[in-house]
């Protein structure tokens, strides 16, 4: 099974929606609710990110028994040096954004602590692609 | 306790969101970064902060928190207090700062007697 949800880059009033409607599938799909809560934070983390640095984006949802993978693909500067980017606490978000309390440099650890596997590929100029697995049961 | 409990006992404004003053609180978190909040508050929490846009109700929504507090006599944005009239997440005020309003909240809650 699989959904798809246009992302908006720039826009703030429209950041969490596709993460909103992500979440309303996986409760009708039954899905186990702990699941549900770590997932939602990576998304909306996620979501916001392609909001607030890139031009456009999408999320994509797949779902089987086993995983749920999450892909969230945009067009925008990229990430220069994701080591970098992944350390907590480092932001390139403008004041703007940062008074509004984005910007912290929590996402992306946010990101890594709810999923079981995270991976980001870009590439300056073009986009960035953000891959995270969830494992339905996990430890097995 | 209910969020209309703390409304009474702490004499707190009803911004918006007045459908869902029977929701449970388990608990509260104050912080104005928004990914603190969604990284740490948890399920059925009062979230108390200075930020009044939509992206706070979005987060609430996201982590079913029970009701948000707003300090020092901020008021919601328009498209915020729609949201919570939708999601029946109830906004709050008051004119307390944060420290104040989350010492009373958090000795409503564990100070007995």
């Amino acid at each position: 099974m699989q959904f798809e949800y246009e992302i908006e880059g720039g826009n703030f009033s429209r950041a969490g929606y596709a993460s909103s409607e992500v979440k309303k599938r996986l409760r009708q799909l039954n899905v186990d609710l702990q699941i549900v809560k770590r997932i939602v934070v990576a998304l909306y983390e996620a979501e916001v990110n392609v909001v607030a640095h890139a031009y456009q984006g999408k999320m994509i949802v797949e779902i089987d028994e086993k995983k749920i993978l999450l892909v969230l693909e945009d067009s925008g500067p990229g990430i220069a040096d994701i080591e970098k980017a992944m350390e907590e606490g480092f932001s390139t978000a403008s004041a703007e954004v940062r008074e509004m309390g984005f910007g912290a440099g929590m996402g992306l650890s946010n990101i890594k602590k709810n999923v079981d596997h995270l991976e980001i590929t870009s590439e300056v100029g073009e986009g960035t692609r953000v891959e995270m697995i969830t494992y339905m049961n996990k430890g097995r | 306790m209910k969020v209309s409990d703390l409304i009474k006992e702490l004499g707190l404004t009803v911004h918006s969101g007045d459908k869902g003053l029977d929701k449970e609180i388990t608990g509260g978190y104050v912080s104005d970064l928004l990914s603190d909040v969604m990284g740490n508050a948890d399920t059925g929490m009062i979230w108390v902060t200075l930020q009044t846009h939509k992206n706070v109700m979005a987060i609430s929504s996201l982590k079913d928190l029970s009701a948000v507090i707003l300090v020092k006599g901020l008021v919601p944005d328009a498209d915020t207090a729609a949201q919570s009239n939708t999601e029946n997440i109830p906004i709050l005020g008051t004119d307390d700062q944060a420290f104040e309003i989350a010492g009373k909240l958090y000795c409503l809650m564990n100070c007995q007697g």
